[in-house]
């Protein structure tokens, strides 16, 4: 492309379409409408104007608003999708097998396809955050491109404009004035806070200026937030986990180097319905009970700084609860109580008794987390822990097996010794049965209660992004509010050498305003009646339309 | 003039490259950083292991750093966990030959009780030291995540290699020639 020269002598840039110093229309179908259009001032977009390297064909591509409207429709119909069906993290699997047999049980074909085209992790996805990213850059480079130009144009703009751009902006006056008209229209627009200036025989008035730059501090904000976002997939910026904390257990904090935390009790509260709860009898009556309160009592430890991990000399930090709302904050991390599993097993209490007469021989407690090899009852009488299989799940070559490490299903591999048969009995107790290897025992382990548990599901939270997050919305509201409730409005006027004097307003919103603006002037300054050009044309359209029909 | 002209394209050309060079970059790192995201390797080879200081059954500490000098061979397991017991007495009977050789192996049990780790260790006869993360505090600062996981660090006490799953007797073998001290 090349330079154009305007008629007044101007050397423009490529792909200008208004000349920037006097206004006339360098393009034919410029030429030809009776409006013109002032996006951007008629300047050439920097993408029109160069178009070489691969650099400029790639920058060109991102400058284009039409790429950008279409990153956004993709992220849009991507963000929805991933809405459709729970994302990975918050369904209860976790390893891929389990993820996936849980999207084909739970959802059927519908959740085997979703899974298979990878939406079940739709936001961490390399695809979603590539688009993001495009987006960004899409951002950034549309705004360098249109914002220079533009900032340009508005800061080398002329007060003397040519006839052919006046007559063609949508507010125009032409008519006779008096020999102070010029001096008192720039005395009352001064004092409409306009900001005026004078060449030779014309001013230029103007006001609000910077809410042009709405849009380009919008997306500056945009992009701090798409920054911030971003940060949080760096390590130490943000924390999103999760424990399951039994009671009694101290088990080191998750991303919280140096921090354990000890489960001194679970509650869970509901309302009991009389006194001051009996407002809540209709639900109690409707819905079975209604919480009150989910507690995990705890006890905060940190690692003393000359201290390793796994030793035991913890020191306590604090002691306090954590409820719902009500997380335990510390060092930038917060803890909130978000789950429970109400009654684990927890211990076992067993009676020894023989089978025929039912003689007791005495009792013992089996504590699951932490079993003895040993329990002597006293009179000769004593049982041997030979084997413990917490979570029992049958026998592998006659060796019988756990599936975890938790008591879900407890199993024991006891021999019994009583005074009757000192060389003992061994048997293999579950909840469900018993087992008797080596033949008819004549003692038995009678179950007689168990101990439960609760586990308090917690999730420990940090979120250092959180003050960019916030900076990237605030700067964004700030450019909403600069682009939606000011606007630049500018007047231009003539005078004629034979006293004639030419007028011509623009505004990039709320002509309305405009127009109250330049009622004032021209009923003080006496300036000719202006016409609005757009309605105008709106009007002729719609009376040749009803002629037609 | 027009080398006036060539000078603002040069630049343009450089600003162009700049800035769009900066963006992908770091919408590359982005995407690399949530690939990575999942299994946070916090510990990678060539890092130093961290120190920690666990008891085993008799209640005797052990600290990493007692080993230095010497290369450790750093097994986390469970009872529950079929591979790791499958792999243990390939372990003892490589820890036979290389013990002489400057090779420990320390056992990290993760959080189970005394009476399990000791029928688990009389079972199979083991006779390196097994010590007892009771608070799965040295698994959280390893960010170990599968068992068994083996991480190995040679005698200067940097990390050689992170091992996850099931190691065979060529494997191990393999394993303790390279954090054999010279």
């Amino acid at each position: 492309m090349e330079k154009k020269q305007c008629q007044c002598g101007h050397l423009n840039p490529p792909g200008t379409v208004l000349c920037e110093v006097c206004g006339r229309s360098l393009t034919e179908k410029e030429q030809k409408s009776k409006l013109v259009d002032m996006r951007y001032e008629g300047t050439a977009r920097r993408s029109q104007t160069y178009n070489k390297s691969i650099i400029d064909k790639v920058w060109n591509f991102f400058s284009s608003v039409k790429v950008g409207v279409s990153l956004i429709v993709l992220l849009l119909v991507a963000a929805a999708i991933g809405t459709i069906l729970p994302q990975k993290a918050y369904i209860p699997a976790t390893t891929a097998e389990e993820i996936k047999a849980y999207y084909a049980d739970v959802y059927g074909s519908v959740g085997r396809v979703y899974h298979f085209l990878g939406f079940h992790d739709m936001y961490s996805s390399f695809w979603f955050i590539l688009l993001v990213g495009l987006l960004a850059i899409s951002l950034i480079v549309a705004s360098l491109d249109r914002f220079v130009p533009l900032y340009r144009s508005l800061k080398n703009q002329r007060v003397l404009r040519h006839i052919s751009f006046m007559n063609k902006q949508r507010i125009f006056a032409d008519g006779p004035g008096a020999e102070d008209t010029m001096q008192k229209a720039e005395e009352k627009l001064k004092e409409l806070k306009y900001k005026v200036t004078t060449d030779k025989n014309g001013l230029l008035a103007e006001k609000g200026r910077f809410s042009r730059w709405g849009p380009y501090v919008n997306h500056i904000g945009l992009i701090i937030f798409l920054f911030g976002v971003m940060l949080r997939m760096m390590p130490g910026f943000y924390v999103d986990e999760s424990l399951w904390l039994r009671e009694g257990e101290t088990r080191a904090i998750p991303e919280a180097p140096g921090y354990s935390l000890e489960n001194k009790g679970f509650q869970m509260e509901t309302y009991t319905g009389e006194d001051d709860e009996a407002v809540f009898n209709e639900a109690i009556d409707r819905v079975g009970s209604v919480a009150k309160n989910y507690q995990t009592d705890i006890v905060l430890y940190q690692k003393p700084e000359d201290s390793l991990p796994g030793a035991a000399d913890l020191e306590k930090v604090k002691e306090s609860s954590i409820r719902v709302n009500e997380p335990l904050k510390f060092d930038g991390y917060a803890i909130y109580q978000m789950d429970f599993r109400l009654d684990e097993l927890k211990a076992m209490r067993f009676e020894l008794t023989n089978k025929e007469s039912e003689e007791s021989l005495g009792e013992l407690t089996i504590d699951l987390i932490n079993p003895e090899k040993t329990y002597d009852l006293g009179n000769g009488a004593a049982v041997k822990l030979l084997g413990y299989y917490p979570d029992f799940s049958g026998f592998e070559n006659g060796e019988p097996q756990t599936a975890t490490p938790l008591p879900n299903n407890p199993g024991f591999l006891v021999e019994m010794t009583t005074p009757e048969t000192p060389d003992g009995e061994t048997s293999f107790i579950t909840i469900k049965n018993t087992v008797e290897p080596f033949g008819e025992n004549q003692y038995k382990l009678a179950f007689q209660a168990a101990e439960t548990r609760d586990v308090s599901g917690l999730t420990i939270r940090k979120d250092r992004t959180l003050p960019i997050l916030g900076l990237g919305g605030l700067i964004f509201m700030i450019g909403v509010a600069q682009g939606m409730y000011f606007n630049h409005r500018r007047f231009w006027i003539q005078q004629k050498a034979d006293g004639e004097i030419i007028l011509a307003g623009h505004t990039n919103k709320n002509w309305f305003g405009l127009k109250k603006d330049l009622d004032q002037v021209t009923e003080y300054a006496s300036l000719p009646a202006y016409v609005d050009q757009q309605e105008e044309i709106e009007k002729a359209e719609k009376l040749e339309s009803e002629e037609q029909s | 003039m027009n080398e006036k002209k060539n000078k603002k394209k040069q630049n343009r050309l450089i600003m162009r490259s700049a800035i769009l060079l900066v963006l992908i970059a770091a919408i590359g790192y982005t995407i690399y950083n949530s690939a990575t995201a999942d299994d946070v390797t916090v510990l990678e080879v060539g890092d130093k292991a961290p120190d920690f200081a666990l008891a085993d059954l008799e209640g005797n500490d052990h600290k990493l750093s007692d080993y230095k000098g010497q290369g450790v061979f750093l097994n986390f397991w469970g009872t529950w966990c079929k591979p790791c017991a499958k792999e243990m007495p390939a372990m003892d009977r490589q820890f036979d030959v290389y013990k002489d050789q400057g090779v420990q192996v320390l056992a990290v049990n993760i959080a189970q009780s005394d009476f399990e780790v000791q029928s688990f260790s009389d079972q199979y006869g083991l006779s390196f030291p097994i010590v007892i993360d009771k608070t799965k505090s040295v698994m959280t600062a390893y960010n170990i995540r599968p068992l068994p996981t083996t991480v190995l660090i040679n005698p200067e006490g940097e990390i050689e290699r992170i091992v996850t799953g099931e190691m065979t007797e060529e494997d191990i073998k393999g394993f303790m020639e390279e954090i054999k001290p010279e």
